[in-house]
């Protein structure tokens, strides 16, 4: 019994220990952002690599979920004789809410994997400790331009799939269930309000951006050097940014909307 | 020589620099992993200007010792000073600064895996100089023919050997012209050409560059075939040092236990258990044993 009580507050301990440390992990990486400045190009790569690259499976399920959204909604919107509320519907749950989680989540499996499964492998390789005995920080080189890069990247993938749902959404709703595309574009155009539903959608994928990226860098720098520990923190990656990516859109909605 | 080792039990260390003036000089260094305590007040002193190999069986600490020189890991307690600075207490800055001037030689070659590798060898120069491309191609150039991998310049180290990634690594580590280059087994898992040449170009290196090498090495005969001046280590001290050829006069049991490879002697064969007799007899149980 005793034991277990101490494992239990072991684990705790060193879970507090972790957290501590990515915090402070954290710090650096911010204090390295300012190198970025003449080192253009690998924030360049970066966001080609986690941004660019991403944009095909963002694209593709913003149009799916935008048609499943007009479907869904077209049914409860019909009920009440409201089915010209239909742009509406789509346009301020994707902008508010879908198009942030949903691409934040799909961040995280796609390019946050990446992340932490490449710095990994540049551990396991020492080619980390390689950088550094060449006096060349890893904090510079290699961790701040992907944390910039995901903190850009992530707002931008998130637009780009509202604006393909909410075309995913007129395709169901106006070319297959009929409702009138006036009163499509008209509602969505009376209701969306530009800083209070996307401007805030969009600080929503800013904060999952930097939050995604730290969590998939720092697990990558700290994951123990071997094909098992890379898998380990690839799996903790996925699992940590999607819970924090949902905890963190309820807290922000309660706060903002 | 100087023999710290008699019995298996390590004794207090009697470190002799040689000749030549100490480039880097370790004293009273502790270091734990864990409750596993790695060094236990190691003294050592690496020759300027020669071939210093580190031997010493498995677990030892060789690699971290490395790494504790080039301040990588700072040591519990004691004394690193490499050319005059104490490593342990630098701060960023100075110990960059200090960096530029060692190599150090992985035992993976730790080549970065998205450039070629005339771009492995042109990054340090491109992080921390404005030289023009063309000088730097000039002196890339130079260094790959000089490892002999010029015709490699557009290859990518997965399309390396293993033996030419660590000639590359090598290439890399002397570009910025260092006072001392650290190897970390550079001889594992090479095919006879390829240590033939690596142990080449370490000696000719060392000698034409007026480097000094630390070599960390398992391959006794090839460490001992170019070295100046070898330190066994064991059990977290200094063992025994001295040139390869007092190494192999040694008296002590152990130095020649490691050097020819005996399975048993000082280190004996079996670890420390109870009675074998007894034990077969059943005269003493076990775990699960019976009475």
């Amino acid at each position: 019994m005793i034991d277990r009580i101490a494992g239990f507050g072991r684990f705790w301990l060193d879970a507090l220990e972790r957290f501590g440390r990515s915090q402070l992990f954290l710090a650096r990486m911010l204090g390295a952002l300012p190198s970025l400045v003449p080192r253009f190009g690998l924030l360049v790569r970066q966001l080609h690599a986690n941004g660019v690259m991403t944009l095909s499976i963002i694209l593709v399920s913003g149009l799916f979920v935008g048609m499943v959204l007009a479907l869904q909604a077209y049914n409860l919107l019909q009920g009440f004789g409201a089915e010209a509320a239909l742009g509406q519907a789509v346009a301020l749950t994707l902008v508010r809410e879908l198009g942030p989680v949903i691409t934040g989540l799909l961040f995280a499996g796609r390019a946050g994997s990446a992340m932490t499964a490449e710095i990994g492998l540049m551990k396991a390789t020492e080619q980390l400790s390689g950088l550094e005995m060449m006096a060349v920080d890893p904090f510079r080189r290699v961790y701040a331009p992907r944390l910039f890069a995901g903190f850009l990247a992530l707002p931008m993938l998130a637009a780009m799939f509202s604006a393909v749902g909410v075309m995913g959404g007129y395709l169901v709703g106006v070319e297959v269930l009929g409702v009138d595309a006036g009163a499509y574009w008209s509602n969505m155009q009376g209701s969306v309000a530009f800083v209070d539903d996307v401007l805030k959608g969009l600080l929503k994928a800013l904060v999952f951006g930097l939050v995604v990226s730290w969590i998939a860098i720092f697990e990558g720098a700290d994951c123990v050097p071997t094909s098992e520990g890379v898998s380990a923190a690839t799996t903790r990656t996925v699992v940590y940014s999607s819970l924090s990516v949902l905890g963190l859109d309820f807290l922000l909605t309660a706060v903002m909307f | 020589m100087s023999t710290a080792h008699a019995t298996g039990i390590p004794a207090a260390p009697d470190v002799r620099p040689g000749d030549a003036p100490v480039l880097v000089r370790v004293r009273d260094l502790h270091f734990s992993r864990g409750r596993k305590a790695i060094f236990q007040g190691l003294d050592l002193d690496v020759p300027r200007g020669r071939i210093t190999t580190i031997l010493g069986p498995s677990g030892t600490g060789k690699t971290t010792l490395l790494k504790m020189i080039g301040g990588q890991l700072k040591p519990s307690s004691g004394h690193i000073e490499v050319d005059g600075q104490n490593v342990s207490t630098l701060g960023r800055g100075p110990l960059y600064a200090l960096r530029k001037r060692m190599g150090m030689l992985f035992q993976s070659g730790a080549l970065l895996t998205d450039l070629s590798v005339f771009d492995n060898v042109a990054f340090p120069l491109r992080e921390h100089t404005d030289l023009p491309e063309s000088l730097i191609s000039h002196l890339v150039l130079m260094r790959l023919h000089a490892v002999g991998l010029r015709g490699a310049r557009d290859l990518y180290p997965a399309e390396l050997s293993g033996g030419m990634a660590r000639r590359a690594a090598l290439a890399r580590a002397l570009v910025f012209d260092p006072m001392m280059i650290m190897y970390d087994e550079p001889f594992t898992g090479q095919d006879p050409i390829s240590m033939g040449v690596l142990l080449e170009l370490i000696r000719t290196v060392n000698s034409a560059l007026g480097l000094t090498s630390l070599i960390v090495s398992h391959d006794l005969a090839e460490a001992l075939s170019i070295s100046d001046h070898v330190v066994i280590i064991s059990e977290g001290v200094v063992v025994e040092t001295g040139s390869p050829a007092e190494l192999r006069a040694s008296p002590s049991e152990w130095t020649q236990q490691f050097l020819n490879g005996r399975p048993d002697g000082p280190v004996p064969f079996q670890l420390p258990a109870s009675d074998y007799e007894a034990e077969l007899l059943g005269t003493r149980t076990g775990k699960g044993g019976s009475r």
